[in-house]
Parts: structure tokens; C-alpha cells; sequence
């Protein structure tokens, strides 16, 4: 699916699917016997309530806002890259094998190093999907689904195998220099996971914007996005602009993956599953439209739910899945902005609907469903 | 150990890794035949799980040894309620087949696990169930030499069911109305939509049938692998059937075969310790296999297939 045509009522749309989101949380909850003014009360003190929910909040958000920036970058060009959680966690992997292979390196090397080891490890794990799209129209969706797998048993073999010491589920950790959380974060957040992690993801999200609106590359990744054909004749080369979008989206998932290396855990373990930053980032970015703004925002609000929902099971009996409901329903409505679009612009519709019968049929409005037909 | 017992081990083993995946590629391609994309499996399968489960651990006593055949109805069934919601979301709300699909995945594991909770006093995980699916000896068949010690014995009968149903589907889908009328509208809804076949009728049939043998299938998997509903039952599986549907071309003796494939190369790290050869590899190598084998399958192969032309379409009546 293209999210394209920005408009006005977008936000509104986001907006509205949150609001639904929450009110299928509410009925949920009332049906099993459970206080939803109550629960929604004791999840926003649990993520805003105090130094050190805001710093957990924040670092919750931190790899949200860099995947969900690598899934809205390959979905402008028209990829559904559903393997995030896989390039994440090829990213995390490599940023912390980085930091404990060279554990001497000052401050000022390591810290990039490991970052750039992450990107690297992410882009390359992408690319492979880019390629095989580019090359011998392979769906990227099925192939990043295998990838993901590959990826979770791969690193939980190399973690066994090559980098715990003894017979433990996870690597050394990370040296000082290595780690984003300061001393100074710590005081200020009452001792929170908060790290400078943030910082990257905000400039991330920035990179996104400046790369969509103002570049080459950008013009061009919107422009196969939306029609493949159209770009080709164009001159542009489409096979190139596929593996550059992969390559970045999957650089920025492995950045995401690097802020649970590097900042939140300051290790890595063996995985049962895919780290949830894959599918979240996914969300993150539908529920912002694809805006680098937006994903900004809805990063912060998947934060507030994670974190706040922690809150709910302590002080209720009610389940903490009660908030993955929510973010479900929330993505459920964004997909079906066609029900809230319907509703919200049924005045502009009927209005159109007149503009339309005074036209040729050739120069009619398209109908906006066409779209997506590409994504498989 | 000989090489009878070895080849018995080995093809038992994968059919009782394979039957989850028969039961659930089978689903994606009455799915996707109807032109719906279906990438909610795994979350069909999750809940078709957990239905099993609690249906088990309820109602075990009252049906003593068709516990688990009546189990994977219940499973069947309720992941063909959960499937409405992909039915409901693709056909009348327009919503991206991909995205509705993901929404299921990340929607199945969330209320399974909540309701688990509700049910089994706060617990993120059910108890062990009492009347799993056992293997079995067929009768008869069993009793062929050599063939029937290594095919029949001690063999998992809901594997067998499953190539049943693919063979059963594969003519329900070529041979039939119903199957021809559901393929055409998933090939060229328009035109079937002009000799008057209801569109959205069959849209919704392809999609509900793949809920309900994606519910069988997962619930074939909480009965006689995991034995119990956990976050963790299923973990990948729903798109391990993806890949075997789209590895079996859409067909659902294809879909069958891939799925057997899997099995195998998923046993082959269970069975492996009893092979010399395999013994000496790493088991990451049979962990990973049928990932990256569908991979290159896919690459190398899949050229030659064709994907039901309007699949991932949404179609629009026409006034």
C-alpha cells in the first residue's frame, strides 16, 4: 500500500484510529470486568507519572522511530519490508559483537563504530531482499518473512556459539565506551534506561525528511514508488532506486536494533522471537502515514502504551496483552481509513461526486482503491 | 539403528512437523485463489491454537478419546471466526490486504494470550493437555511389509487427513462450480462480477475456509507438538505455510508437498542425531534450511508460476 497524497485530513485520519483504537481496548476490557477509565488512567501514570517513567517512555521510543523511518522509506518505494525485526536484530548482533571485539577503542571511535557496524549488518541484511526483487522480482515480502527467521536462529547460533562465555544465553557486555545510557541520563531520569539513543533516532528521522523532499534519490525513490513503469521511461534506473531504498531502510533498522545493544540491554541475548521493534516500527510508521514528523510522534505513543501498559498489570489483574489489543485496533483503523475517510469526507465526497458528473469520464478521478495492487 | 526404524523415524517425525503446515498452506490457497492475500495466517493459526487447547483441557473428559479430532473442529472454527475480521477488512473496507493480514498477526497473539489469562487465573500459559493427538498405527496399511512399518506405524493420522484435504481441495478448486466460480474471482472478478457471480459471496467463502483450516492447522500444532497454549505455540509456522503455498504455486497438492518438504527438513535436526553424517553439522544449518530454501526456490523457480491474477485486488461493485 502507497501512503501517499498527504493532505490536511491525514492526521485526522491517524488520529481518529487512535481514538477507535483505545475505544476497542475500552470495550474489551469493560466485557472481561475490568475498569477501563481506571486501566487508561494507571497506563498514562505509568509512562508520564514520573523523571523516570518519561525516561523509560522515551528509550521505548528510541528504536520505534528508526524502524519505523526504515519501513516508511522502502514503502515509498513501493516494498513492503516486513523484515525489520530480522535487520534489527543483525544490528543489534553486530553493534555489540563491535563493542566486545575491539573493547579498547576510546569513546570517540567506538561509539560510531558499533553504530555503523549495526547499519551496516541491517542494510546488508535488506539488501539481499533488494536484490532479489531488483534482479528476479522475488517478493520482498516473503522473502523478508524468511530472513527474519534466518536471522533469529542465526544470531541465537552465533550468540551460543561464538560470543557468551560458558554455557550462558548472552554475550559479555558492552564495554563503558560503547554505552549510550550516561551517568548524567541516569540522574536526571531517577535512574531510568533513558540513553542518547534518541538523539540518533530524531536525527534519523530528519535524515528521512531531508532524503524524500530534498534529494535526488528521494525524488526518485517516490516516483517508482508510485509508478515503476512511469519511471523507467522516465530514465531513471528502477533496479537501483529498489536496492538504494532497501539499503537504507535496512541500515536504519539495524541502528534501531543498535539502540537495544548499545543502549537499552548493553548486551544481547538468545531470542525466543523476533524483537517486537520490527513489527511496532511497522505500525509506528502506518499509524504516522509515513511522515518523518509523524513517526516522531506515533513512535511516542507506542512508547506511552508499552511502558504505561507495564503499570496496568501491577496495579489491576488486568492482562498487559490489553495494550497490543489496542495497538492491533489502532493499525486495524488505519487500514481501514476508507470506514473513517467515508464518514469524514462524506460532505467533500458528495461535493465531488457533483464536480465529477460535470466532467468528461476521461478526466474523472481516479478511484483511490487502486492502489496497493503492487505489493505482492 | 537399521534402516527401517531410521526411514520410519524420519518420515514420522516429518509428518507430524508437517501436518500443522498441510492443513494451513491449504487455507492460504482457497485464500488467495478468491483474491484475497493472506499473510494473517500465522495469527489464524494462533487462535485456532488456543481454542484447541482450552477446548481440550475443558471438555477432555466428556469426550474422552475424540477429544483432539473434536478439537481441531473448535480450533477450526474459531480461527474461521477471527478470519472475518480479514474478510470484513479486505472486502468491504478496502483495507491492504498485507496491512489487514498483519493486523491479524499482531491481533491473535495479544487476545489468546489475554483470554489465557482470564481463564487460567492470571497464567500467560495453559496447563499440558491430557488427550493430545497421539501417533497412531493405521489399520491395514500397517501391516504391508517393509512400506507399512515405515509409512503407517506409529505415524501421525492428522498428516494423513491433510493430504486427504489437499487432494480433496485440488478437486473442490478445479473440479467444481463452487472451486471454478471462487477461482474466477480471484483470476477476473470484473468479468465474473458481469455473468452474475457474487464477488464479495466468494471473496468471503476463500477467506473463511482459509481461516478455518488455518485454525485446524494450528490447533493440530498445540495438540500433538506444543501439548499446551503458550505466546510461543506458534512462532512462525503461518508463514512457513505462506511459503509453502506460494512454493507449491497455488496449488493445494503443490502447497501439500511443500509442506511435507518442511516438515522434513524441520525433522531432519530432530532425527539428525541418529545420522552420522548430519550428526557432525551444526544444527543451525537444519534450523535455517527451510528458510533460505524457500528463498532460492523462489528465485530460481517460481518464475514459471502464476499468482491468481487479481489477487491483493479490491474489488468495487459497480452500480
Amino acid at each position: 500500500m502507497q501512503i501517499k497524497g498527504r493532505n490536511y485530513s491525514s492526521i485526522w485520519i491517524s488520529l481518529i484510529a487512535i481514538f477507535l483504537g483505545l475505544l476497542v481496548g475500552a470495550i474489551v476490557m469493560l466485557l472481561s470486568g475490568f475498569n477501563p477509565i481506571e486501566d487508561y488512567g494507571n497506563l498514562i501514570l505509568g509512562a508520564v507519572g514520573s523523571p523516570n517513567a518519561i525516561g523509560e517512555t522515551l528509550r521505548s521510543a528510541t528504536p520505534l522511530i528508526l524502524t519505523g523511518a526504515g519501513f516508511a522509506i522502502a514503502n515509498s518505494a513501493g516494498f513492503f519490508n516486513i523484515g525489520l525485526a530480522g535487520q534489527a536484530l543483525v544490528g543489534w548482533l553486530c553493534s555489540v559483537w563491535f563493542a566486545i571485539t575491539f573493547p579498547n577503542l576510546p569513546g570517540p571511535i567506538m561509539i560510531p563504530g558499533a553504530l555503523l557496524a549495526g547499519a551496516l549488518a541491517g542494510a546488508f541484511w535488506s539488501g539481499i531482499a533488494g536484490v532479489l526483487r531488483a534482479f528476479f522480482g522475488a517478493s520482498e515480502v516473503i522473502v523478508t518473512i524468511m530472513l527474519n527467521y534466518t536471522a533469529l536462529y542465526g544470531t541465537n547460533a552465533i550468540i551460543k556459539g561464538m560470543i557468551a562465555k560458558g554455557n550462558n544465553d548472552y554475550s559479555p557486555t558492552i564495554p563503558v565506551a560503547a554505552r549510550l545510557r550516561t551517568p548524567f541520563l541516569e540522574r536526571i531520569t531517577d535512574n531510568s534506561t533513558f540513553h542518547w539513543g534518541l538523539l540518533i533516532a530524531i536525527a534519523a528521522a530528519i535524515f528521512l525528511w531531508w532524503l524524500m523532499k530534498k534529494t535526488t534519490l528521494g525524488f526518485e525513490i517516490r516516483a517508482v514508488g508510485m509508478n515503476p513503469d512511469a519511471s523507467r521511461y522516465a530514465g531513471m534506473s528502477t533496479k537501483k532506486t529498489i536496492i538504494a531504498a532497501m539499503l537504507i531502510s535496512g541500515a536504519l533498522a539495524g541502528l534501531g536494533g543498535a539502540m537495544e545493544g548499545l543502549g537499552n540491554f548493553q548486551n544481547i541475548m538468545v531470542n525466543n522471537a523476533l524483537p517486537d521493534i520490527g513489527f511496532d516500527g511497522m505500525s509506528v510508521s502506518l499509524l504516522a502515514g509515513g511522515s518523518p514528523i509523524g513517526i516522531i510522534f506515533s513512535a511516542l505513543l507506542f512508547g506511552i502504551l508499552k511502558i504505561g501498559g507495564l503499570n496496568i498489570s501491577i496495579t489491576s489483574t488486568t492482562p498487559p496483552e490489553i495494550v497490543n489489543i489496542v495497538t492491533a485496533s489502532v493499525i486495524f483503523f488505519v487500514g481501514a481509513q476508507y470506514l473513517i475517510r467515508y464518514f469524514f469526507d462524506r460532505r467533500t465526497a458528495a461535493k465531488e461526486r457533483k464536480e465529477d458528473s460535470a466532467t468528461p469520464p476521461s478526466t474523472g478521478a481516479k478511484p483511490q482503491t487502486e492502489e496497493g495492487s503492487d505489493t505482492k | 539403528m537399521n534402516i527401517q526404524t531410521l526411514l520410519m523415524t524420519v518420515i514420522s517425525t516429518s509428518l507430524i512437523y508437517s501436518a500443522p503446515l498441510i492443513f494451513t498452506s491449504i487455507g492460504g490457497a482457497f485464500s488467495e485463489h478468491s483474491g484475497i492475500v493472506n499473510v494473517g495466517l500465522e495469527g489464524m493459526m494462533v487462535m485456532g491454537a488456543f481454542a484447541s487447547v482450552v477446548f481440550n483441557l475443558a471438555m477432555g473428559n466428556a469426550f474422552g478419546a475424540a477429544t483432539p479430532w473434536v478439537g481441531l473442529i473448535v480450533g477450526g472454527l474459531i480461527g474461521m471466526a477471527f478470519s472475518l475480521i480479514h474478510a470484513v477488512a479486505t472486502i468491504n473496507l478496502r483495507t491492504d490486504h498485507i496491512i489487514s493480514g498483519t493486523v491479524l498477526n499482531l491481533m491473535a497473539p495479544a487476545l489468546a494470550v489475554y483470554l489465557t489469562r482470564l481463564l487460567f487465573n492470571g497464567r500467560g500459559q495453559t496447563a499440558i493437555i491430557q488427550h493430545p493427538l497421539a501417533t497412531v498405527n493405521i489399520p491395514v496399511l500397517s501391516k504391508i511389509p517393509f512400506i507399512g512399518p515405515v509409512l503407517f506405524s506409529s505415524t501421525s493420522p492428522a498428516a494423513w487427513v491433510g493430504i486427504i484435504v489437499s487432494v480433496l481441495s485440488w478437486w473442490i478448486l478445479s473440479k467444481t462450480r463452487f472451486g471454478l466460480r471462487l477461482r474466477s474471482v480471484g483470476e477476473h472478478p470484473e468479468a465474473a462480477d458481469s455473468v452474475g457471480i457474487s464477488v464479495y459471496a466468494y471473496r468471503y467463502a476463500g477467506v473463511l475456509i482459509s481461516g478455518f483450516l488455518g485454525g485446524i492447522g494450528g490447533a493440530v500444532m498445540a495438540q500433538s507438538i506444543t501439548l499446551n497454549f503458550s505466546v510461543t505455540t506458534i512462532v512462525g509456522q503461518g508463514f512457513m505455510s505462506l511459503a509453502a503455498m506460494i512454493f507449491g504455486k497455488w496449488h493445494p497438492v503443490g502447497a501439500m508437498g511443500a509442506a511435507l518438504f518442511f516438515g522434513f527438513a524441520q525433522s531432519l535436526a530432530i532425527v539428525g542425531k541418529y545420522i552420522p553424517v548430519v550428526r557432525a553439522m551444526p544444527d543451525v544449518i537444519f534450523t535455517v534450511a527451510p528458510y533460505i530454501i524457500t528463498i532460492i526456490v523462489l528465485v530460481a523457480f517460481i518464475g514459471n508460476a502464476r499468482m491468481p491474477a487479481a489477487d491483493g485486488s479490491t474489488f468495487i461493485k459497480s452500480k
